[in-house]
Formats: structure tokens, sequence, C-alpha cells
């Protein structure tokens, strides 16, 4: 137990077994009953089989960071208690049915195939496990009772009633573990939050992109990035927009581009393979000057590599990404709300300076939700076009490198975007003075990108004992670990956008007397940059590239060390 | 409307003398103006290629996109501007080698286009190699013992996926060229026009004379609703067959299949997403 006023519960089991129906019952139900939740998973490449475990984390506080270990293990089946054995501390109490994983643990049985086969089912053993979960938090059986019949209302009478029942018998256990057994859970909020957004980092991205004013998807899917895809797919009816899946990633790209250019705002959403496929496209954007947004959901590379896993891997990739010369912004939302209000930003800067812009996400990200107050969502940045004339030029050259956009089909001029080098007009061009006029151009307006670049996050001192320096959605991991110190003298500086770095961060770094990095990968890619663009060294670093998320306890026991 | 609507002044063309791509152009602005159609209601899409470069001298909007890809933003344009004639407009290496995918998943998608392939059976800008339609036996400075592999066959290929319309020209036959344009633009859905072009400085085999002998114009008797009659005409070993060899009613075009214009014709283009939507998602997610 990481702290008093939290409870770490961690769910395990095979692929198909319902642990993620487990997972969306019990967040559901703990946070109607008022509860602060926080879970993740983390699984295999596979339909059904091998082992995977959810997290959930149940508090009296708000949390959003992942913790690895568990003060509750409810193993599902025997292969679950191999595959969190490292995660299992002393204090944990392992849940679970003596007759399917032996009884060679200290494991409380809890009948659930017992209870599930005596109301004719084993399926129904998932509910008897979230049952006694709920049953432990005293979580009114009503709620709970309520809640499944909903679930199951499209099923035959019988499933609904062997599903109540099955969790009755399962929160008749819980209860009593909790008043007899010594599991004592938080006491629940003083202050209750009341109702609040329930989203997963997918639904935040897919959000803010609509809050973005994004009126086009095209995409292939890919682990971890569909989330997006499927949402965005779900809303297009109540939306108006247009969502269609593509026969690859060049093929979504480029109707992106072509979107963008008829006057829509469009979105690819892609994970690290599927990105390598568009990095062509990526360089039409800079070359036509067009808006896009992609938004790139990190998992371990090179290749296929971890398909379900998560990485930082692919920072300098979607830095670099594209030939030739051209500006571009990469930002890396660290908190649901910022998943939201990022994307939402994404849409409007992408459309005022006429580059492509990069959510960067990760497989964790994704994959993780827990209650945030619902953010006031301002109204989305109007298009940036102009009304054109019969004299339009759409590569006009200005001061600030940006060409007032027309599209086909607002004023009478004609709009051409080329991706051959080419003339104020948009004609291919050979000359060489006009390449150099063009190229200045593109890249004139990085120091207007610099100058609107979101500013590094400080908590706590720059200059103390220790400065962590972290980007994406390691944030509020970093945050809790530090907290965790209960030190004053532990600062941490957090990056939602990695690309152009904002001027003030070389000031802070100088100021530091003692830097570490963490980062999601095995180079130090953000370090790196750092290096590049703030001019200072990082060399004290934690890297992570197993595949799976930091923890706050593994980086709290880093800090420790450091101090 | 007059074709000179279309001309485009003081640019520097860049095909040489004689191309097959001259004609294309006088029939493309003889299309358009018979039809009525105004440069500012029409957005070519082109890749890479001395074919691709056609849009640069035509008055019209214009996304000369990258090599292969001309058919993914032509999709996008028509779906988010369905008020626009979108064409798109590229050679044979750009759309049937290099946007090979995009040519089979564009017709399954069947957007309201017409998609132009100037198909002279080789490459032109890259200095004489094989073209996906270059016959067996030809010979370049690449595939110096000639061509092995079986020239791809476009025509057979869109019938087989029961493309809505499928239909062959030659420059050479401009008149005729003009009228299957013209139905090509009108038909809804995915217009697939080959176009059969002698390239004068790198096709020494497939020439103006080569292809008057190798080619002739359907007839009034040719059924071109009958899809295997169809077939039979694609695959026709010795001639190639000149006219509208497809044609379906069937099918429905991708823009109309699209939720997003099933209650609201009004164009993508000119939505923005309204706040109620988006409070009415964030109310469903709150706990």
């Amino acid at each position: 137990m990481i702290t008093a006023h939290t409870t770490t519960i961690v769910l395990g089991g095979e692929a198909g077994q319902g642990i993620q129906t487990v997972e969306t019952l019990l967040v559901s139900l703990l946070r109607a009953a008022d509860w602060h939740v926080f879970a993740t998973k983390e699984y295999m490449s596979r339909i059904r089989g091998g082992s995977n475990s959810v997290t959930i984390r149940v508090s009296r506080r708000r949390v959003q960071a992942y913790a690895e270990i568990p003060d509750i293990l409810v193993a599902l089946d025997a292969s679950a208690l191999a595959h969190l054995e490292p995660r299992i501390a002393p204090h944990t109490r392992i849940l679970g049915d003596t007759a399917v994983l032996g009884s060679a643990r200290r494991i409380t049985d809890v009948p659930f195939q017992a209870i599930g086969s005596a109301l004719g089912s084993a399926l129904y053993a998932n509910s008897a496990a979230a049952g006694a979960v709920l049953g432990i938090f005293g979580v009114p059986f009503d709620l709970v009772s309520a809640h499944l019949q909903r679930r199951f209302s499209a099923k035959k009478a019988e499933i609904i009633t062997g599903n109540v029942e099955a969790a009755r018998r399962g929160y008749a256990i819980g209860a009593e573990l909790q008043s007899s057994g010594g599991l004592r859970p938080p006491a629940p909020p003083d202050q209750p939050a009341g109702r609040e957004l329930l989203v997963n980092g997918a639904e935040a991205v897919a959000i803010g992109a609509l809050a973005g004013g994004c009126t086009f998807v095209a995409s292939y899917p890919m682990s971890p990035s569909t989330g997006v895809l499927t949402f965005l797919a779900q809303q297009a009816q109540s939306c108006g927009i247009i969502v269609e899946q593509a026969e690859d990633e060049i093929a979504a790209i480029n109707m992106v581009l072509g979107a963008w250019y008829a006057g829509a705002r469009g979105l690819v959403t892609t994970s690290g393979g599927g990105f390598a496929l568009m990095v062509e496209a990526v360089s039409l954007a800079g070359a036509m000057e067009s808006p896009l947004v992609v938004h790139l959901a990190q998992r371990p590379g090179p290749a296929t590599g971890l398909p379900t896993r998560t990485e930082q891997g692919d920072l300098q990739f979607a830095l670099y990404s594209g030939h030739g010369e051209f500006a571009r912004i990469i930002l890396a939302p660290s908190t649901l709300e910022e998943g939201m209000l990022l994307t939402q930003r994404a849409f409007g800067i992408a459309d005022r300076f006429q580059v492509p812009v990069f959510i960067l996400t990760d497989q964790y990200f994704m994959d993780t939700y827990y209650n945030i107050p619902t953010p006031e969502l301002p109204e989305a940045e109007p298009l940036h076009i102009v009304e054109t004339d019969a004299g339009y030029r759409r590569y006009a050259l200005t001061p600030d490198g940006i060409s007032p956009r027309g599209i086909p089909g607002y004023g009478s001029g004609l709009v051409r975007v080329d991706s051959d080098e080419h003339d104020e007009d948009g004609r291919i061009t050979e000359s060489m003075a006009m390449r150099v006029a063009m190229v200045d151009k593109r890249l004139r307006r990085v120091s207007v990108l610099t100058a609107e670049a979101l500013p590094p996050r400080l908590n706590g001192p720059a200059d103390g004992s220790l400065l962590v320096v972290g980007w994406g959605s390691t944030g509020p991991i970093i945050a809790e670990a530090i907290a965790g110190l209960g030190r004053s003298d532990v600062g941490h500086l957090h990056f939602t956008q990695v690309h152009p770095i904002h001027p003030t961060a070389a000031g802070i770094l100088h100021s530091a007397r003692k830097v570490v990095l963490v980062e999601g990968n095995a180079t130090g890619q953000f370090g790196q940059l750092l290096a590049l663009h703030a001019g200072v060294d990082i060399s004290d670093k934690i890297l992570r590239y197993d595949g799976l998320q930091f923890s706050v306890e593994q980086l709290q026991e880093e800090f420790t060390r450091r101090l | 409307m007059d074709p000179k609507t279309y001309d485009v002044h003081d640019v520097d063309v860049a095909w040489c003398p004689g191309c097959g791509n001259f004609p294309l152009l006088a029939v493309l602005k003889k299309v358009l103006a018979g039809l009525d159609i105004p440069p500012e209601r029409v957005i070519i899409s082109s890749g890479i290629g001395q074919a691709a470069k056609t849009p640069q001298y035509l008055a019209c909007h214009y996304f000369n996109g990258l090599h292969g890809r001309a058919l993914p933003p032509a999709t996008a344009i028509k779906a988010v501007s369905p008020d626009f004639t979108v064409i798109v407009e590229s050679g044979e290496g750009c759309s049937y080698g290099e946007g090979g995918n995009h040519f089979i998943h564009t017709i399954r998608r069947n957007p309201d286009i017409t998609h132009i392939v100037h198909n002279n059976m080789v490459y032109g800008l890259t200095k004489g190699q094989a073209s996906p339609t270059s016959a067996r036996g030809f010979v370049t400075p690449v595939q110096t013992t000639g061509v092995f592999e079986e020239p791809f066959n476009p025509i057979a290929v869109a019938v087989a996926l029961d493309a809505p319309f499928v239909a062959r020209v030659f420059v050479g036959e401009q008149n005729h060229a003009v009228k299957v344009l013209q139905e090509a633009i009108q038909h809804p859905g995915y217009a697939l026009v080959d176009v059969l072009q002698p390239c004068v400085s790198f096709n020494k085999v497939n020439t103006y004379a080569w292809f008057k002998q190798h080619t002739y114009v359907l007839d009034t008797s040719y059924d071109p609703t009958d899809r295997a009659a169809a077939f039979r005409t694609a695959t026709d070993p010795e001639r190639f067959a000149l006219g509208v060899i497809y044609r379906t009613e069937r099918r429905t075009p991708f823009e109309r299949n699209l939720s997003a214009y099933a209650a609201n014709p009004r164009p993508v283009r000119q939505r923005t997403i309204p706040h109620e939507c988006i409070q009415a998602i964030l109310a469903a997610k709150t706990v």
C-alpha cells in the first residue's frame, strides 16, 4: 500500500476470460459510490489465452498514476499468479479459488468457480469476483444489482439472475473479509467529488479531436491507436463527420491531406509501423504547407516489436519523419485532461500555422482511465481560411512565412497546391531563386511556433536537491512518486510540448543543481533534444523499455537513491 | 462554354514536342467546356510523372500530390466537397504500379470521381524503363533482355471489381475520346478511363501507327452492361477495344454511403461540430 488513502487492486486472468468485464464493472461501480478510481491494463497480443492484468486503484483522493504492487490481487486462473509474481509484496492479499489455484500460497479462498458452477455457468465467476471486491469496499449492493441488470439487459432473464446472484454471493464473502478478515479499505472520500468524467486516453484524444473541429478521419487499425478510430467512428453519424477505414496507412494520410485541402479538418491515428508508411505524406504536408494532425500512439519497436505494450520510443522518429526540411509541432499529453485539451489545440495550431502537428501518446496512455472534473472545452478555433479572388496565390510570400489559405469553393480564386517545388501560384518551378524563397518562407514560421510553444510545467523548486525531468504519459507517475517522498526540495519539470521546446526550458534546467531524466525508451531521446535545443546535457537517466510503464514505486525508489 | 476558358498562359510546358499529353490536354478542355463546368468547379488530383503535370496547364483547382497517391486525396476531396467535379489525372506507373492498392480499393469504395490514366506503356520521366502495361519482350535499359512480366490489364481488373464505369480511349481518336470522357464524368461513381497514347521519346514500339493498328472502336451493337462480354472484350489478346467497355448503375457512390450525408446534404467543408454534440458525448461518459 503506497498510501493509507489508496488501495491497489490487480486482477489477473487470461484473455477472453472476462477480465475486462470485471474491470468495467468495478471501475463504474466504485466511481458511482464516489471513490476516486484509476485503471490501466497490460495484455498480450492475442485474442484468447495468455495472461493479462488490470490494475485498479481506489482512493479517497484523486489518483492518476500507475502503481504496481497490489494490496489485493484477484487471481482468476493459475497463470495469473505466475505472471504477477514479481509484483506480489508481503502485504498483498491474494483472493482466488483454491480449487483452481492450488493451496501452495497463502490464498484467501473465494470459490468464484464453485459459485458460478452452482448457479449454472462458470462464466458467472467474473460477477462473483467483482462482487467480492465491491463487498470489501462496501459499495451498496443495490447499485451493483442495478448495474448488472442494465449491463445484461439484452440477455435472457436467467443470465441476468445468474450474474446478480453470483455477485451477491461474492459480495457476502467480500463484506465478511472486510468486517472480520482484516481487509480494511481506506475510508470513503469525505467530500464526494460528485459525478465526473470517466474516460480513457483513447477517448480523451478522440473527444479532443471533435472539440478541435475534426470533421474527417481516415486510418488503418493498429494497436494501440485503434481506440481513437473506433470511438470517432461511433460518433460519425451524430456529429456529421466522415470516418473511413482506409486500405492502408498511405491511403489514410493522403486522404486526410485531401480533406484539409478541401476545407475539412482531418486526423490520422496510428502507431509506429503504420506511421512509418505515412512518412512520405508528412513530407507532402511540409511541401504543400498543409495543416495535418497525426495521433501517434507509441508501442515498442523496431518493426512489429511488442504490439500491445508501451514505450516512448518514437519521439525522434516523429520529429525527423519526412524528407526535406520543414517545421512541425509535437505535443505529448501527460494527463487525460491534456489528452483532450492538447488534441483540441492541435487542430487550431495545425490550421493557423499550416504545419503537421503530432499528438504523441502510448499504449499506457490509451488504455488508462480515471475520473476527472469535466473540462471546459473552449469552442473550436474557426477554420483559418480566406475568401479567394481571381488573383489568389496560395503560396504568397509573407513576413512570417504563412500565406493566407484558400479552399476550393470559398471565393472565385483557384487553389493550387503542389508537391513539387512551386512558385507563389502553386505551379511547378525550377527557378533556384524561387526555391530559396520558398524554403525560407516555409522555415520562417519556426520562430512563430517557438514563441507559441507550451512552456514546460515546473512543480517544486528547480534548484533543490533533485529536479526530475519527464515528458508525456509519465507525468502523473513522476508527480505521485515525488509527492510520496514527502520532501519539498525535489522539483518536477514536465514537458507536454516536446518540439519546438519553449525557450524557458533552458533557464530552468541551467539553474538546477542535480537533474535526472525519466524516459520510456533505451536511448534518452528527449534528453538528446534538450542537449540540442536547450544546451543541457543530462547524464543521469532513468530509462525503461521492457514494454511496461514506470510505476510510482519504481520511480520513488529511484528518486530516493539520488537524495 | 469555350474550351479556351481552360487555357493557362505564361507557363513553361514540360512535355516533349509531339507528346501524347498535348492531344489529351486539348480533349480535356473540350470535355469540360462541353459539359459547361467552369474552372472553379473542377478539382484535379494528380500524382507524379509527365501525365500528372496536366493540371498545371489547365485552369482548375489542383492537388498535385505524391507518386501513386492521387486517388486517396481525390476520394477525400469528393467526400468533403461532393458539389465539385473531381478528376484524377496520372500515368499508368502512378495509377497501376505505385498506386495499385489504391486503384483496387478506390473501385471498392466507389467515390464519384473520374480517373484518367495516361497509358503509354513506358516510364517517360525516368527515361524509358518498363511500366506495368509494357508488353512482354519490351527491351529497356533496365529490362535488358525484355519484359517477362505479364502486362497489367486495368480494364479486366476494373470489370472484375465491378467498377461502375470502365472505358478506354486513344488520343488519336479525339472526338471519340471527348464523348467517352464526358460520359465518364457524368456517370455516378468511380469511372476509369484508360487513355492509350504514344511516348515519342522512349517508346519506339507503341507509336501512333501501332495504336491505330491495334485498336478498334466498339460499335453500337456492343452492350456495355453485359459484364461477361465486358470481361471477354477486356481480355482480347489481339486488339484493344475503345469505348465504354463496362457500365453499371448498381453501385452507390461512396459519398452517398457516408452517414455524414444521410440526413444532411451540406458539404462537410461547410460544417462545424455542434457544441451540443460534444456536450452529449461528455455527458454519456460522466459517472
